[in-house]
């Protein structure tokens, strides 16, 4: 693994090596420097699978996080490649050359948080949701509570107690 | 209750449901309809309860008699199985499966219900024969459960569909649900089991309920 790092390093401007023994080791990189160097993953290095994409939303600092797991059937070993891309008008390049089931990951992905794949195979196409016109529900923006309340008629003398306030009150009644 | 035309406007129609000519072998144009062709377009009537002795006979023989649609939505589907296993044997109390809406009398809603699946419960509902039962197992279909603030999951089941049995638990255990079944037998013999006149009755409301969360409506009003 290490050997292919300083490989990687060399030829792309990769950051943040997060290495780990039990799981896959995770880089960053620029989001344009992405396709070329899935690509050279695969053909070169024997990364023949893609095991998950899977997204992030930083909504603090106003990124989305897309997460590329990769996987070595030959050397049994993963590899993450996590880029960064820009909430607003959030777009990407998609990876349906490489792996055409990526198009699926990417068809959610869309549904889920609104990340646009342009040239992705029926990206616009409603998968989990039919007919949805809010917001994309996973963005840490859209307040699922609130929708939930004003659409499926919540049932009236619904109570939740705080653990930690509600034993106060038990045990210590006077205090 | 929209009209016709709306339907056929709906941008969720499918291709194969919209209006289409079909070329015949012999070259003629026959232009289809699906929706008003393939469908009935006709609503639902009250049928109302025999009276007497006729009536307590046959909410007898109904009752022990209770065909289950093989319909499983969340994760309660896993404790139906069991049900039907000699361990609990459920068709000692007359209770069996079937495989379509068709055959079956009682609809058992099994778990959360994700909007999609809704609309497929309530195909599922429509198109089953008068009398016909539903039961609720679980808290998601009573107060959403602990899928109550999901951006997905509906809260209650009765304001679409008319529940005769709520069966509260999470997971209700199969003895649970034999224990529903007998609530129902009680039920349809003194003769309260009446969801689908129920549901007849208050068409209008359970529709409107129903197009608020479905908002791609693209079959027939009530499926027959
Ligand atoms: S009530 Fe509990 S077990 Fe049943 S569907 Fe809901 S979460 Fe699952």
């Amino acid at each position: 693994m290490n050997e292919l790092i300083n490989h990687l390093k060399e030829r792309f401007p990769i950051y943040d090596v997060v290495e780990s023994t039990t799981g896959p080791t995770f880089v960053s990189l620029d989001a344009a420097k992405l396709i070329p160097m899935i690509t050279s993953l695969k053909t070169n290095h024997g990364f023949k699978i893609l095991v998950i994409l899977s997204t992030v939303d930083w909504i603090e600092d106003g990124k989305f996080q897309l997460t590329y797991i990769i996987n070595n059937p030959d050397e049994k070993t993963d590899l993450g490649i996590r880029i960064f891309i820009d909430r607003e008008n959030a777009s990407m390049e998609s990876i349906h050359k490489l792996w055409v089931f990526a198009a699926t990951f990417q068809r959610e992905i869309k549904e889920m948080y609104g990340i646009d794949f342009p040239g992705s195979p029926g990206v616009d196409d409603q998968f989990l949701l039919e007919g949805w016109d809010e917001m994309p529900p996973m963005r840490r923006d859209f307040d699922t509570k609130k929708y939930s309340e004003d659409t499926f008629f919540p049932r009236p003398g619904r109570e939740t107690n705080d653990p930690a306030e509600y034993m106060k009150q038990k045990l210590y009644p006077d205090e | 209750m929209s009209d016709k035309k709306d339907i056929h406007e709906d941008k969720f129609l499918a291709p194969e449901n919209r209006k289409h000519v079909v070329i015949g072998p012999d070259g003629e144009e026959i232009h289809v309809d699906p929706l008003n062709d393939y469908f009935c377009t006709d609503m639902p009537k009250v049928e109302k309860p025999y009276k007497g002795v006729m009536e307590k006979f046959l909410n007898w023989a109904r009752a022990e008699s209770l065909w289950v649609l093989a319909f499983g939505t969340g994760c309660g589907s896993i404790e139906l199985p069991p049900l039907f296993s000699p361990r609990f044997d459920a068709y000692r109390f007359g209770v069996a499966m079937r495989p379509t809406p068709r055959q079956s009398g009682v609809l058992i809603i099994s778990g959360y219900l994700a909007v999609k699946t809704l609309k497929r419960a309530i195909r599922s509902y429509e198109q089953m024969q008068n009398p016909k039962y539903v039961i609720a197992l679980g808290s998601c279909t009573i107060n959403g459960g602990m899928y109550w603030d999901s951006y997905n999951t509906i809260n209650r089941l009765d304001h679409y569909l008319p529940v005769d049995v709520y069966i509260a638990g999470c997971m209700p255990r199969p003895e649970a649900v034999l224990a529903g079944f007998m609530k129902l037998k009680e039920r349809i013999k003194k003769g309260d089991a009446e969801g689908a006149n129920e549901y007849v009755e208050k068409l209008d409301w359970y529709k409107a309920n129903q197009k608020k969360i479905i908002k791609d409506w693209n079959m027939p009003d009530y499926n027959w």
